[in-house]
């Protein structure tokens, strides 16, 4: 098993995210995180997942997916080419005694406090790879806090340089 | 001009004749339009045999086929056809009348998300939500589905789509598809690897499937394997690409195939696998290994290639391109001993079949049948026992041979002749189905006689879902769990229903006279075969 980032160029049609999610799930094939959002070309959507299989079934994944109608193309992010970056949002219980413990952690992780109240904070931390342990060692500097609710915007990524762009007409 | 004659102009545009399907409110405008067309409609007497005969339309012309139902359920029992055709590939455009789309998401009455729940079994599927939409979204769709690896396209239409004004119809000469780019022409370097491959081995093969069919590549394949003397074995779907009776044929592989078939590729040292999918009932025989051997692997669809047997050599690309291409290049193939070993294999290796006195024997039945057929006749079999004598002892001469084989959908074969023959009229068109199938479809004997459609109907009655009961013979040691078909009706009275004539087949005398008088009846009729209920595949 092994992890890989697929990149999708897909044209902007009512139901396309539906109709790729739909083909992982009958086919079987896990999705760790799927985000999609428009391109700076309103036609299109970029749709970056990331997943994980053998070599076969990550090989089946970029053909399946690369021959749906709605996909211009799907890539593969490899790490040593690509930029990552996912963004992840962590409340924390705080009393008024241990609150300062709390932000010295958050310090020490270079993350962001975006929400303060009296019984919460809100931590914004940044991840920069798919095998990044940051966010997993933070949580485990947490025991003994309580997270209230954690979210992530799943994994984005472009390729670096101008090697392997899809130029758009 | 409105929603609903556009769609029938935009079917005018691509020649299309004929529509099967069955109307109810939500599709009203669209049969009101067609009425003002050349465009012909036949009534199915239920939703899924109207895709049944557009994919057997389609196959036959080598064109598209069209059904057009209503919302709902109307929409709902078209799947399995629709699914049927994607199995097998087929071309195939599937319009669907939908609720008000201010109503959409509302569940009202016969409304259902079929854009939703066909995603899995169709190429591609189209919601028109604005009326100036339809002109490209029909060019689209015909041209999605005729293309790369064919397949259904649906087309839902809202009812106040359809009733809609449309300003300015205007059919797209052109198409400019984004994102759907299908490889056609051959890589040419792999195609130099397969010739260096080929001149060096000994026993080299080729397993034909229904990609060979889909792109009218029967020609250039048969010129291919006479050029270099190759051998041929086929997959389900491919039987019929090259006639039965062709020297360099081997029959179909498989576990319902011929032995010596899947001797001949065990034995290959290389094997181009010709549209065909590599499918678990292709190759399950057990003792086919693919180590040691060049496994060549040609299909449209790249993501077929790799998906159940890794190949040596991809060869994404159409058939028909690729054999062209081949023949542009001239080398030597040195296969007679090879071929002189498979000829072998198949006078010592033919399946001896035990007798079954009292009763007609199938197998026997079915070579006759199709030996007496006319030499381009059009034989449909069905699914069960019935399919796999078919495919063991139909001989196809010049003809066509159609079944669902990937989906193996029970009662195709009625409806899918019907299609035939309304396209082919000139044609000699045979069901042949058991009796579990006949009662899946029989109502179309109501659509053939509406609309004069002259096929004909063969039933291989045993009283039993024979493949069902042949499974539980063997696994389940003649426990028979509701495989029994006791209550069906007296095939004689259904024909006198139907105004049919009628053949009753008992015995093996009666054969050869029987089938000539029923051949030579031009109008549409019936014949039953009473087989042994004990017989086994």
């Amino acid at each position: 098993m092994q992890k890989k980032v697929f990149q999708l160029l897909v044209d902007n049609t009512s139901g396309v995210l539906s109709r790729i999610s739909g083909l992982f799930s009958r086919r079987g094939y896990n999705i760790e995180s799927i985000t999609a959002g428009v391109t700076a070309d309103p036609n299109y959507t970029r749709i970056t997942i990331v997943t994980s299989g053998d070599d076969e079934i990550l090989d089946q994944i970029e053909k399946q997916v690369g021959k749906l109608v709605d996909v211009r193309d799907i890539k593969v992010l490899e790490p040593d080419e690509s930029v990552y970056r996912e963004l992840v949002l962590i409340k924390i219980r705080v009393t008024s005694e241990n609150r300062l413990s709390v932000i010295g952690l958050v310090d020490s992780f270079k993350a962001r406090i975006v929400d303060v109240s009296k019984e919460s904070l809100t931590v914004e931390m940044e991840v920069k790879g798919i095998s990044d342990s940051k966010i997993d060692n933070f949580i485990n500097l947490l025991e003994g806090y309580e997270i209230l609710e954690l979210a992530r915007t799943g994994l984005i990524g472009l390729g670096r340089g101008t090697d392997n762009v899809t130029y758009l007409p | 001009m409105i929603g609903a004659d556009a769609m029938v102009k935009c079917l005018e545009k691509e020649g299309v004749k004929v529509v099967f399907g069955y109307p109810g409110v939500a599709i009203c405008p669209f049969y009101n339009s067609i009425l003002n067309s050349e465009i012909e409609s036949v009534l199915v007497r239920t939703e899924q045999n109207a895709a049944h005969a557009a994919s057997g339309l389609a196959r036959v012309t080598d064109g598209i086929g069209v059904c057009a139902v209503t919302s709902g359920p109307g929409a709902t029992n078209l799947i399995t056809g629709i699914a049927t055709a994607f199995a097998d590939s087929i071309p195939m455009i599937c319009i669907t009348g939908q609720v008000n789309s201010e109503l959409l998401g509302s569940d009202v009455f016969q409304e259902a998300d079929i854009t939703g729940a066909v995603e899995s079994f169709v190429k591609y599927s189209y919601l028109v939500k604005d009326v100036n939409d339809i002109p490209r979204i029909f060019k689209e769709a015909f041209y999605i589905a005729t293309t790369g690896r064919k397949g259904p396209v649906l087309i839902d239409v809202p009812i106040d789509v359809q009733n809609a004004k449309i300003s300015n119809f205007e059919y797209p000469e052109e198409i400019s598809l984004r994102t759907y780019k299908p490889t056609v022409k051959g890589h040419s370097q792999q195609i130099k690897r397969v010739i260096k491959e080929l001149q060096k081995v000994k026993r080299p093969i080729i397993c034909v499937g229904g990609g060979v069919a889909l792109s009218q590549a029967n020609q250039e394949l048969i010129e291919f394997a006479e050029h270099h003397r190759i051998p041929v074995v086929s997959t389900m779907m491919g039987i019929g690409i090259m006639p039965t009776k062709h020297p360099l044929y081997f029959g179909m592989v498989g576990n319902n195939g011929k032995p010596y078939a899947n001797r001949a590729m065990n034995e290959a040292d290389l094997i181009i696998m010709a549209g065909a999918r590599v499918a678990d009932r292709a190759i399950s025989q057990p003792d086919l290994i693919f180590d040691n051997k060049v496994l060549v692997h040609m299909d449209v669809d790249p993501a077929e290639i790799g998906k159940n047997v890794g190949p040596t050599i991809p060869l994404v690309g159409d058939a028909k391109h690729i054999f062209k291409d081949f023949e542009e290049h001239d080398f030597y193939c040195d296969s007679d001993a090879w071929v002189e070993t498979l000829n072998g294999y198949r006078e010592e290796m033919e399946p001896k079949r035990p007798d079954h006195p009292g009763f007609v024997d199938p197998a026997k039945f079915i070579t006759r049948l199709s030996e007496k057929m006319e030499d381009d006749a059009i034989y449909v079999a069905d699914v069960g026992q019935n399919q796999i004598w078919s495919c063991a002892y139909h001989v196809v001469k010049n003809g066509r041979f159609l079944t669902s084989g990937g989906m193996g959908t029970m009662g195709y074969s009625i409806p899918a002749a019907m299609g035939a023959k309304y396209a082919i009229k000139d044609k000699q068109v045979i069901a042949v189905c058991g009796d579990g199938s006949f009662q899946m479809s029989m109502m179309e004997l109501a659509t053939m006689r509406q609309h004069g459609i002259n096929s004909k109907v063969i039933v291989l009655k045993n009283n039993y879902l024979g493949m069902v009961r042949q499974y539980q013979h063997f696994t389940y040691k003649d426990n028979y769990s509701v495989v029994d078909l006791a209550g069906s009706p007296d095939l004689e009275h259904i024909s006198a229903a139907y105004n049919m004539p009628f053949f009753r087949l008992t015995s093996m005398d009666e054969m050869e006279d029987m089938l000539d008088e029923f051949l030579k009846n031009d109008s549409a009729c019936l014949m039953e075969v009473l087989i042994d209920p004990m017989d086994l595949v």
